[in-house]
C-alpha cells in the first residue's frame, strides 16, 4: 500500500527538471577527440616556436586536456562530475608518468647498447684488451653471472622450497610464527648487507681480502632464499586440500604425498616464482663488487679459486673508467643483462599461465 | 560397526613409510631452521667483524660525520652524514613514488579497461625487473643532463625554499636526482600492494556508493581508500625498506661527499650503502671493519622500517577481517 503513495511524478508534470537530467552530459566521444585535439594544437604550437620535444609535448598536451575538459565539464555538467573527470586525468597521467621511465630506459639500452652489441662481444673477454682498445666484449662476464646465479639457485632453490612445504604442510604453533617472521626479516635485507656478511664470514674463515665465486653465490642465496619461500608457500597453499586428503584416503604416506601430489601440482607455480626470483638476483651489483671481485678480464668456470666477473660488476666497472668505449661497453652489456632478465621474465608468466593446474 | 574410537585415523603401521615420513619431515624442518641460522649467522658474523675497527675509533660512531678508517693507527669515522643521507634519499622517493603509485594502482584495478588490466600491471611491473645497475647508467647518462636546466630554473624560481637553495648543481648528480630514480626503482612494490588491497574491497561497498550516485571518484573516496589505508601505508615502507638498502643507482648518480645539507640541488650527500660499495675496494687498514659496521647500522635501519610495514599491513587485515 505505501509503495503506491511514493509513485515518482508523472513524466511530463515537470518539463523543467526534464531537460536538465538531460543536457547534463558531455557527449560520450568528447574525451578522445579532445584529446587528440589537444595533442595536435600542442604540436602545431610547438612545432612553430621550433622546439618540440616529446617530454615538452606529452606534458602541455596532458595540461591542455585537463584544464579543457574540466572547465567543460564545470560548465555542462556540474561540479562533481568536473571533479570526477578531473581525477579520472590524473590516475590516467599517473600510468602514463611511469611509463615514461620504461620507455626512456629500454629505448636507451637498445639505442646505446646496439652500438657494441655483436657476436663478438658476446663470444670474447676482457684478456688482454686495454681499457680504452677498442675491442673485448663480455664473455668472461657472462660465464661468470651462469656460474654465480646457477650455484646461488642449486643453493636457495632446495631450502626456499623446503622452507615453504614446512610451513604449509607441517609447521604450527611457535616455530611457524618465529620462521614466518624471519623469512620476512630477510625479504628486507638490503643486498649490500648480503654482500658484507660474505665479506665478514670470508675473512673469518680464509683472512682478509679472498674473493671469488661462491662467495658471490652464497650473498646471492641469501638474497634468493626468502623470495623463493614466499612464492613456493602461495603456490603449495594454492593446492586443493581434497587433492590431499583423496591421496591420504588411499593410504598414502604424508611425504609421498607431498611428493607426488602437492608438488607436482603447484610445479608451473614453483618455477614461475623461481624463475622471479633468479630474475632478480641476476642483476645485482652490490653483493658481487664486495664478494666477486670487481676486476676479473679473463674466462673462469671456476667458482672456488680467483675473481669471478660476471654482467652487473662489469656494467659497473666499464661506468667507473669513464672512457667513451668504456661507456658503449657498459651500455651493451647493459643491453645484454636487460635481455637476460625480460627473457626469464617472460618465461616465467610464460610457464606460470601455460602450465597452471585447472582449479575448476 | 563399533568403530567409535576419534575419528582420526589410527597411526599407519610401523615400518619404511615412517621413516620416509620422519625423514622427509626433519629435512622440511632442518632447512626452516637454516633460514633462522642463516639470518642469526648474518647478524652474527657482522657484529664479530665490525667490532674491532668500533673499538679502536676514536671519534663516536653515531655522530660524527667524517670517515677516516683506512688506517691501523687512530681511525676516527662516523655514520652521522651516511645515515642521513640514505634516510633523506629513501624519503624523497617514498614522497615522490607514494601518490603515483596509488593512482597507478587505481588506473589498474578500476579504469582500464578489464580486458588490457593485466597487461598494463604486468609493464610496471617491468620496472623492478630492471637491474638497479641499470637503472643508475641511465639516470646518470640521460636523466641527470636532462635534469640541469630543471634545477636550475627550480633555484631560480624556488630559491627561497630552503630545501631548493642554489647555487643548481651543474651536473645534476645530486640528492634529489638520485630520489627520482629510487622513486621509479620503488614504484612497482608500492603499487602491487596498493593494487592488492584495492582488489579485495568488498563489491558490497563499491555498489553501495555508486547505488547511491556516487560517481566514479567519489565511490573511490568513501569506499577505496578508506578500506586501503594500511595496505597503501605498508606498500610505502615497503617500498622505503627497498630505497633505504639501494646501492648501485645511488652510487652511480652521486658525486659524493660527507656533509649533512638539505640542499637537495647541491651535491654533497651521500648514502651508507652507496658508500661501502664506493670505499669497500679501497679500503684497507680498519677500513673493511668499519664499513661493515656501517653495514650494520644500515641493516638495523631497515630492519625497523619493514617491521613496521609489517606491523601496519597486518594490523589493516585484521581491522578487514
Amino acid at each position: 500500500m505505501s509503495m503506491t503513495t511514493t509513485q515518482p511524478p508523472a513524466p511530463g508534470s515537470e518539463a523543467g527538471s526534464r531537460t536538465e537530467l538531460s543536457t547534463g552530459a558531455l557527449p560520450r566521444r568528447f574525451p578522445l577527440l579532445l584529446l587528440a585535439g589537444s595533442a595536435l594544437v600542442v604540436a602545431g604550437v610547438l612545432a612553430a616556436f621550433s622546439s618540440f620535444g616529446p617530454v615538452a609535448w606529452a606534458l602541455l598536451t596532458a595540461v591542455a586536456y585537463t584544464v579543457i575538459i574540466v572547465t567543460a565539464s564545470v560548465r555542462v555538467e556540474g561540479g562533481r562530475k568536473a571533479k570526477d573527470r578531473l581525477v579520472t586525468a590524473i590516475v590516467y597521467g599517473c600510468f602514463l608518468l611511469a611509463m615514461a621511465p620504461l620507455v626512456s630506459l629500454l629505448y636507451t639500452v637498445a639505442d646505446k647498447g646496439l652500438d657494441r652489441f655483436s657476436p663478438y662481444f658476446l663470444t670474447v673477454s676482457m684478456n688482454g684488451v686495454l681499457p680504452s682498445m677498442d675491442a673485448g666484449g663480455v664473455y668472461h662476464a657472462i660465464v661468470g653471472t651462469l656460474a654465480i646465479t646457477g650455484m646461488a639457485t642449486l643453493m636457495a632453490v632446495p631450502i626456499g622450497v623446503l622452507t615453504a612445504v614446512y610451513l604449509v604442510e607441517y609447521a604450527q604453533g611457535r616455530l611457524k610464527k618465529v620462521i614466518t617472521f624471519f623469512v620476512d626479516v630477510m625479504t628486507g635485507i638490503p643486498s649490500i648487507v648480503a654482500g658484507l656478511f660474505v665479506v665478514a664470514l670470508w675473512m673469518m674463515l680464509f683472512g682478509p681480502g679472498k674473493t671469488n665465486g661462491a662467495a658471490g653465490a652464497i650473498s646471492l642465496a641469501v638474497l634468493m632464499i626468502p623470495v623463493v619461500v614466499r612464492s613456493s608457500e602461495e603456490m603449495l597453499r594454492l593446492v586443493p586440500q581434497d587433492l590431499r586428503e583423496a591421496s591420504y584416503a588411499l593410504g598414502v604416506p604424508k611425504w609421498r604425498t607431498i611428493v607426488k601430489v602437492v608438488l607436482p601440482t603447484s610445479a608451473a607455480g614453483l618455477t614461475t616464482g623461481i624463475m622471479l626470483a633468479i630474475a632478480r638476483v641476476i642483476g645485482e651489483t652490490a653483493p658481487l663488487v664486495l664478494t666477486a671481485g670487481s676486476s676479473a678480464v679473463s674466462i673462469n668456470w671456476n667458482l672456488f679459486d680467483g675473481q669471478m666477473m660476471n654482467l652487473p660488476v662489469f656494467i659497473f666497472s666499464q661506468f667507473r673508467m669513464g672512457g667513451a668505449v668504456n661507456y658503449e661497453r657498459a651500455w651493451a652489456a647493459a643491453l645484454t643483462l636487460v635481455l637476460v632478465v625480460m627473457l626469464l621474465f617472460f618465461l616465467a608468466r610464460v610457464i606460470g599461465r601455460l602450465f597452471a593446474p585447472k582449479t575448476r | 560397526m563399533t568403530t567409535t574410537d576419534s575419528p582420526k585415523a589410527a597411526p599407519p603401521p610401523a615400518g619404511k613409510r615412517r621413516i620416509g615420513d620422519v625423514v622427509f619431515a626433519g629435512l622440511a624442518r632442518g632447512s626452516g631452521i637454516l633460514i633462522l641460522l642463516i639470518l642469526a649467522g648474518v647478524a652474527a658474523f657482522l657484529l664479530v667483524q665490525a667490532w674491532p675497527s668500533l673499538m679502536a675509533n676514536t671519534s663516536n660512531f653515531l655522530t660524527d660525520q667524517s670517515w677516516d678508517a683506512n688506517s691501523r693507527e687512530n681511525p676516527s669515522f662516523g655514520v652521522a652524514a651516511l645515515a642521513f643521507g640514505t634516510v633523506l634519499a629513501a624519503t624523497i622517493a617514498l614522497a615522490l613514488a607514494t601518490p603515483v603509485a596509488i593512482g597507478i594502482a587505481l588506473f589498474i584495478v578500476y579504469y582500464a579497461p578489464r580486458r588490457l588490466a593485466a597487461t598494463l600491471g604486468y609493464l610496471v611491473d617491468l620496472l623492478a625487473a630492471i637491474p638497479s645497475v641499470v637503472y643508475g647508467l641511465w639516470g646518470m647518462m640521460i636523466l641527470a643532463p636532462k635534469l640541469v636546466p630543471v634545477y636550475e630554473g627550480m633555484t631560480r624560481y624556488l630559491g627561497w625554499i630552503p630545501l631548493f637553495a642554489g647555487p643548481a648543481s651543474t651536473s645534476a648528480r645530486t640528492l634529489l636526482t638520485a630520489g627520482i630514480v629510487l622513486a621509479v626503482m620503488i614504484l612497482p612494490i608500492i603499487t602491487a600492494m596498493s593494487r592488492d588491497v584495492f582488489q579485495q574491497v568488498p563489491q558490497g561497498h563499491r555498489e553501495a556508493a555508486l547505488a547511491m550516485g556516487a560517481t566514479r571518484w567519489e565511490m573511490i573516496r568513501l569506499a577505496v581508500l578508506p578500506f586501503g589505508k594500511s595496505g597503501i601505508v605498508g606498500g610505502a615502507m615497503l617500498g622505503m625498506g627497498r630505497a633505504l638498502g639501494e646501492t648501485m643507482a645511488v652510487a652511480m648518480i652521486l658525486s659524493p661527499s660527507l656533509a649533512i645539507s638539505f640542499d637537495l640541488l647541491q651535491s654533497g650527500n651521500q648514502t651508507i650503502a652507496a658508500h661501502i660499495a664506493l670505499q669497500y675496494p679501497e679500503a684497507t687498514g680498519y677500513g673493511v671493519s668499519a664499513l661493515i659496521a656501517a653495514g650494520l647500522v644500515l641493516f638495523a635501519i631497515t630492519l625497523a622500517v619493514n617491521m613496521g610495514a609489517r606491523y601496519v599491513v597486518a594490523r589493516g587485515n585484521k581491522e578487514s577481517a
